[in-house]
């Protein structure tokens, strides 16, 4: 019996204190960091500027709604998270903070970045990140994760929202490009948690969640891995051909992705060996994050020197 | 005065991150009620 059980079992209240540290790790700042670097992408891709005060508060509240989605997850999701050793530490399941304070300040931060991206830019932009919302807590985490091992190819769809609503916030409207933005992401989102799913396997099954390499076994996620790998890298230099990208960035696209498509060839290699697939999983999921980010880092580079150039 | 314990001090920690939030989200609303009248305020019919 563990400690806190003991206590609860006698009336005390064991919980350790919750630090305002726990309340910023509910918020998953390194989840907030990709939300906002994409976001910033979508923003600076618009034809069109708004002032660089109101583009900063935008990006704060598609920040904040981001991490109020990250609580309502940690909220709900609290039984998972503590059997599973990558996030048993997490503020709810260790006990440091309580689930209904998890569910307020997700409702809270929910309500106050939609209503002040509603004020600072527009409707569209506000209704955008409310479905967004809406959609990563009760579609993705409350229906599917548990559900079907399709769980994040649907779920992925809330993830690659940030540059559509970083778009919508500076033009009012939602076009062919940030489509495309959305789209990278979208395939870019199986392969990179199936590859953390491969090595994590066993504590995916010992939490009940229907991951790919859980359900259909480890031959097929890898196929399917490479499926939309595939399917990433030619997407990865679509922007270039839409006119929203020039050669610099699709020559960097082309060659990120064929180093995307190397790594996931390499699992393949490795599909029978349980230690090496554990550590080319890891591999392939440290360098999908590199990926995106350099993705983006060039789309932002390049639109900088374009207008330095102007 | 006895030594804060830590349920009190971290206590004090949540209230000093909620007053800072609020803190920040007001001035948020001031500046932005700032950039978004612009010169409108010197333009407008007295």
């Amino acid at each position: 019996m563990s400690d806190i059980a003991i206590a609860t079992a006698s009336g005390i209240d064991a919980r350790p204190p919750a630090r305002a540290l726990d309340y910023l790790l509910l918020l998953k700042p390194r989840v907030m960091s990709l939300v906002v670097f994409t976001g910033l992408v979508g923003m600076v891709m618009a034809p069109v500027a708004i002032h660089p005060v109101a583009a900063a508060a935008a990006l704060l509240c598609i920040a904040v709604g981001a991490g109020a989605s990250g609580a309502l997850n940690m909220w709900f999701d609290a039984d998972i998270d503590a059997v599973m050793d990558r996030t048993r530490d997490r503020p709810v399941p260790s006990g440091r903070v309580k689930a209904e304070d998890a569910l307020a300040t997700g409702i809270v931060l929910s309500g106050f970045s939609v209503a002040a991206l509603g004020l600072f830019t527009n409707v569209l932009a506000a209704a955008l990140l409310a479905a967004t919302i809406l959609f990563y807590a009760v579609v993705y985490t409350m229906l599917l994760k548990r559900a079907t091992s399709q769980n994040i190819v649907i779920g992925g769809a809330a993830g690659a929202m940030p540059p559509v609503i970083g778009w919508a916030a500076v033009t009012g409207d939602v076009t062919l490009v940030p489509v495309v933005l959305f789209a990278i992401i979208f395939f870019w989102t199986p392969p990179h948690f199936w590859a953390l799913a491969l090595a994590k396997r066993e504590e995916y099954a010992r939490a009940g969640v229907p991951m790919l390499p859980v359900v259909a076994g480890i031959a097929p996620t890898i196929w399917q891995i490479l499926a939309y790998t595939l399917i990433l890298v030619p997407l990865g230099a679509l922007p270039t051909v839409i006119g929203a990208a020039g050669l610099a960035y699709a020559s960097v696209a082309l060659g990120l992705g064929g180093l995307f498509v190397w790594r996931a060839v390499a699992l393949m290699r490795v599909m029978d060996d349980s230690a090496a697939r554990k550590r080319e999983g890891l591999k392939l999921f440290a360098y999908s994050i590199v990926y995106l980010f350099a993705l983006f880092a060039t789309l932002l580079l390049e639109r900088i020197v374009w207008s330095l150039s102007a | 005065m006895a030594d804060p314990t830590n349920e009190e001090k971290a206590r004090r920690q949540r209230n000093l991150l909620l007053a800072a939030a609020l803190v920040g989200f007001a001035i948020l609303f001031f500046v932005m009620t700032v950039v978004r009248l612009g010169g409108n305020v010197a333009d407008r019919p007295l």
